[in-house]
């Protein structure tokens, strides 16, 4: 029908085509759009595979620089030696204290960001209503909003002081206020992501408890809890990644002294806050002193991947299906 | 017998009613519990912005923000630091918001369901759980040493946009889902290909979800200080690096692009670590401006969502 439409139309404005002519014309539009989608397309799939480059890159560059590293000091060295002082005369490379650090760091924080962000979550989903929870919500996610660069400096010069208040032997530089500002900052990734695992539980659950005779408070920890176990556990791992992968507000409020030590009260270097260091000073590219905070940086990515896959587990482990 | 079965019934019934009001009280308790947790959150917000304005307000002034940074701290100011981060924030807004849209168009709309496409969801999922001073890492053997970008501008811009990639990912991925079926169906029963949908329709329906996903996005990179710090970026940089576009042409253009720099979050973070309580009122005062802006920026993008979810009816 349109084949033959068109080319009658056309011949009353211009000279007469013949019909083959602009099927031909036709056919060739059809072909350019073709190539032209095909295009689009392979530059759109180019685009997603930046995300994918971006990660084989970063493997390569830690890998390459680790490697190199490595061929200096033994492996063994590394994970045994208790000292680290690498840019010394007498060098050591005892990753153990830093990651002391990190750990002692993140502990105190997730001391403060699971059980706050937990009974929040609890809080949001089963006890507050619509309009508090439309305010609240927003308000909890502008701390995460906060850059830490900030949150160093409130830690430093803010939590610091109010703690030597009351314990005066407080170091100025200290794991433990750095830590308890770092939890506070992971508390709004801990809750909204418990709050989702939670809200997906079916109402009918909720229903049956009630009608069962339990209170909000009951059902919320009998019923609600364990059937989200696994997102919970999903949203814990997530404050677990970012508390060791936490940087300025340990640079800033930690010291960067490396001490192999546990205990928060006193002032430590940790792996991330090591880079810091490191990279403001100006190590010449390719010693081993520049090779080392990608060694660190490759510790970092190991321990974020073992979350991960502890998280990825867990997920299937616990989940409930409805 | 009687009296004795009624008197146990009620104490029964006494038992009972101690079992609900202790279940009741810890009912309640747990709603205080909540409440008090939230407050923390909230109490710290407010501590540290009244901190912030007490100690930084007094600094404030015009030349605070037309001054180079100095070594005496009564003459400080952050000119070179808030446009340093301005023009940062302009070269990772070009390179991750158009990269960004574009791969989370082909993951929506495009990409058939294979191994390889697993291979690239699995992959950003785990990218926005990397720490951020990786990515510093990575820009610092990638960018600087490999390609020889220096500790540039356009560096940092380009470590930026990495970082925020996941996230303009994920956002404009979830505002295109929203749009409903008919709307890909009506425009392909009229012909239309795959690329008109999305630009005709998906884009410009979306471009609300997209612009707050963004808008977060920048909010986030503009406080990051340890990527930046790994690339070995300056902390004392007394000179604005020149005009964009100002330069002779057509090498000249692009001459502010591969010039040191400063930003906003290093800046405080030198004046953070001198012992001089002088230059910590001046990190004070930058870091109120640094939080007023990113808390400008989300409060944007808070009130952009809200009037997308009232507005926008299917």
């Amino acid at each position: 029908m349109t084949a033959v439409a068109i080319p009658a139309r056309d011949a009353m404005i211009s000279e007469p085509t013949l019909g083959a002519a602009k099927l031909a014309e036709y056919a060739r539009l059809k072909h350019r759009r073709k190539i032209r989608e095909r295009l689009i397309k392979a530059a759109l799939l180019l685009a997603a595979c930046v995300s994918v480059l971006t990660t084989l890159g970063i493997v390569y560059i830690l890998l390459k620089e680790s490697l190199d590293f490595f061929s200096h000091v033994p492996l063994w060295d590394f994970l045994t030696d208790r000292q680290w002082t690498p840019l010394f005369d007498d060098a050591h490379f005892g990753i153990m204290v830093l990651l002391s650090g990190t750990i002692s760091s993140s502990l105190v924080a997730l001391l403060i960001a699971l059980p706050l962000g937990t009974t929040i979550a609890i809080y949001l989903c089963e006890f507050a209503g619509h309009k508090t929870r439309e305010v609240m919500k927003p308000l909890l996610e502008l701390l995460s909003g906060v850059p830490t660069i900030i949150y160093g400096y409130f830690a430093l010069l803010f939590v610091t002081p109010m703690i030597q208040k009351i314990y005066p032997a407080l170091p100025g530089f200290n794991v433990l206020s750095a830590g308890i500002v770092m939890g506070i900052m992971i508390i709004p990734y801990v809750s909204s992501l418990a709050e989702d695992a939670m809200r997906a539980v079916p109402m009918s659950l909720r229903e049956g408890s009630y009608a069962l005779g339990a209170t909000r408070y009951q059902t919320a920890v009998r019923v609600v809890v364990p059937a989200a176990l696994s997102g919970i556990a999903a949203a814990y791992i997530l404050g677990i990644s970012r508390a060791v992968g936490e940087t300025m507000i340990l640079a800033v409020a930690a010291g960067m002294q490396p001490n192999l030590t546990l205990n928060p009260l006193e002032p430590a270097a940790t792996v991330t806050s090591y880079i810091v260091q490191v990279a403001l000073g100006d190590l010449p590219h390719g010693s081993v002193g520049y090779q080392t905070i990608f060694a660190a940086g490759l510790m970092l990515m190991l321990l974020t991947l073992f979350f991960n896959l502890v998280g990825y587990w867990m997920r299937r482990q616990f989940r409930e299906a409805y | 017998m009687q009296p004795a079965i009624h008197d146990a019934a009620t104490l029964r019934q006494q038992q009972l009613r101690r079992i609900i009001r202790s279940h009741k009280r810890r009912d309640i308790a747990f709603g205080v519990l909540g409440l008090l947790a939230m407050m923390v959150g909230v109490l710290t917000l407010a501590a540290l912005f009244t901190g912030m304005a007490i100690d930084g307000i007094p600094r404030l002034s015009g030349d605070f923000f037309t001054s180079f940074p100095s070594r005496r701290a009564g003459q400080a100011g952050i000119l070179s630091a808030w446009v340093g981060s301005i023009l940062v924030m302009g070269v990772t807004a070009l390179f991750a918001v158009p990269v960004g849209v574009a791969g989370a168009v082909y993951l929506e709309e495009y990409a058939q369901k294979n191994w390889f496409t697993d291979v690239i969801e699995i992959n950003i999922t785990n990218l926005a759980g990397v720490p951020s001073i990786v990515y510093g890492l990575l820009a610092l053997g990638m960018f600087v040493y490999t390609f020889g970008l220096g500790q540039s501008i356009l560096t940092a811009g380009l470590t930026l946009g990495l970082l925020i990639l996941p996230i303009v990912i994920v956002t404009t991925r979830e505002s295109l889902r929203a749009i409903p079926q008919q709307v890909r169906e009506g425009a392909y029963a009229c012909g239309a290909t795959r690329w008109q949908v999305v630009h005709d329709h998906l884009l410009p329906y979306g471009t609300p979800g997209i612009l707050t996903g963004v808008i977060i996005a920048l909010s986030r990179a503009i406080g990051e200080t340890a990527p930046i710090i790994t690339i070995g970026a300056l902390t004392f940089i007394a000179f604005l690096p020149p005009l964009p576009f100002s330069g002779d042409p057509p090498a000249g253009v692009f001459d502010w692009l591969f010039s040191p720099f400063t930003v906003m979050p290093i800046q405080i973070f030198n004046w953070t670590s001198r012992p001089d309580p002088a230059f910590q009122q001046n990190a004070a005062a930058a870091s109120f401006v640094l939080i007023f802006m990113t808390l400008g920026m989300n409060a944007l993008a808070i009130w952009l969502r809200y009037r997308l979810r009232k507005n926008i009816k299917w």
